[in-house]
């Protein structure tokens, strides 16, 4: 840790005992104090569900490891996850796709090197959640519509 | 590191409340509550409350801070010195966002409540005053000045009117630490990551016609961390008291880091 940075303690003077308290320099504030823009809840809300993919991922590879495991072990799975209450798993996992797929985009045209002005990057994180909200309703209403889904 | 709470010798407990004046003008009062930490007295640093009477003093945020400290509390510590956005001096928190104190008017204000915190994620030395010298090695490490191979011309290094204006937007910064300071990627990995501010002027060189060490300069700064820490989160866009992008820059730069990769 560089001498600078908060928490380091400072060099007790020459010929002088360990400096009275405080020899260590307080933090300032920050997330304490922080009133976010909705770009820094796009990106955090980005990596929560990139996280939240990797999770999922394990779901589906299960899935597909149950498929190969033969048709016993697949209808037990199924049995499990059309269970009314696996779409405690389901539903943030799609919400979780639905965002990092719009928010992707997001990330993909910044990288060009467009769309960095505030007002810009504003709309463009308010889109990417709006966007995952409405699909995921719209993605599960389907769903339940079409008989997929009971509750 | 991520480090979402505080330090325990950092946490901010409750101070004093200076009430305001009787004389004081009903509807006038604004409370001013101010991040205060004194290195002789020890202690974890507290939020005191200034209830202060705003007909009293000019329309900046400053103003008011420069009122108490004249005839509130003289111990209140702060820095400043230019008092119209040009050196960058009162840097600090107010309201939950980095700006400048002297261009910040604190009836932008809606509540009856203002706090002001120093810049966030620092060492704190005394009261708003946050230690800087980390922010300025890493200034001093993307070494913001003009490098040349070619002999000196006669006169001076001369430079279209196009290329010229490639610098507008970087040139300006006055190095407040704003935009740094209200980085998360700066908060959690300030030892590694340059921040924002240090990769604006990086970029400021990499753009100019006339420097000719792109190549070192890009080799210096392609790095996981010194770089690459930039996730778009946007703060220092956002603050930035004088409406620059250290994000545009930064993703100027990693596309000609991008670019020169073929």
């Amino acid at each position: 840790m560089s001498q600078a940075s908060a928490g380091a303690p400072d060099k007790p003077k020459k010929g002088s005992k360990t400096p009275k308290p405080p020899y260590v320099k307080p933090m300032s504030p920050h997330l304490q104090v922080w009133r976010w823009h909705v770009t820094m809840l796009g990106s955090i809300l980005h990596r929560v569900s990139g996280i939240g993919l990797y999770i999922g991922a394990i779901v589906v590879v299960a899935w597909v490891a149950a498929l190969a495991a033969g048709p016993d072990i697949y209808a037990q799975y199924l049995t499990y996850a059309a269970n009314p209450l696996a779409l405690v798993v389901w539903v943030p996992l799609s919400a979780g796709a639905f965002y990092h797929l719009a928010s992707g985009l997001r990330h993909l045209l910044w990288d060009t090197g467009a769309g960095l002005t505030p007002k810009t990057a504003d709309a463009l994180s308010t889109l990417s959640i709006w966007f995952a909200v409405i699909a995921t309703i719209a993605f599960w209403a389907v769903m339940y519509l079409d008989g997929k889904v009971q509750l | 590191m991520v480090e979402l709470t505080l330090p325990r010798n950092s946490k901010v407990k409750t101070g004093k409340r200076w009430k305001a004046a009787a004389d004081a003008k009903s509807g006038a009062v604004k409370t001013f509550k101010i991040y205060r930490y004194d290195p002789e007295a020890g202690g974890n640093p507290r939020w005191d409350a200034y209830e202060v009477d705003t007909s009293k003093h000019g329309p900046m945020v400053l103003d008011a801070l420069i009122h108490i400290k004249n005839t509130i509390d003289p111990t209140l510590t702060f820095r400043r010195s230019c008092r119209e956005g040009i050196c960058g001096s009162c840097a600090m928190n107010i309201d939950g966002r980095n700006t400048l104190a002297c261009t910040k008017g604190w009836d932008e204000f809606k509540g009856d409540t203002i706090a002001i915190s120093p810049l966030p994620h620092m060492p704190v030395v005394k009261d708003l005053v946050p230690d800087l010298n980390l922010f300025y090695a890493q200034y001093a490490s993307i070494e913001p000045w003009l490098h040349t191979k070619t002999p000196e011309p006669d006169k001076e290094w001369l430079q279209t009117p196009k290329d010229r204006e490639k610098l507008d937007g970087l040139y300006e910064c006055i190095l407040c630490a704003c935009c740094s300071t209200s980085c998360p990627s700066y908060w959690w990995n300030q030892e590694k990551y340059l921040g924002p501010a240090a990769l604006l002027q990086s970029y400021r060189w990499l753009a100019d016609s006339r420097d000719e060490a792109t190549g070192e300069r890009l080799d210096a700064i392609e790095d996981p961390f010194k770089l690459y820490r930039c996730h778009t989160i946007m703060n220092c866009a956002q603050v930035c008291p004088k409406g620059l992008n250290p994000a545009k820059a930064i993703a100027e730069t990693k596309k000609m880091l991008a670019r020169r990769a073929g």
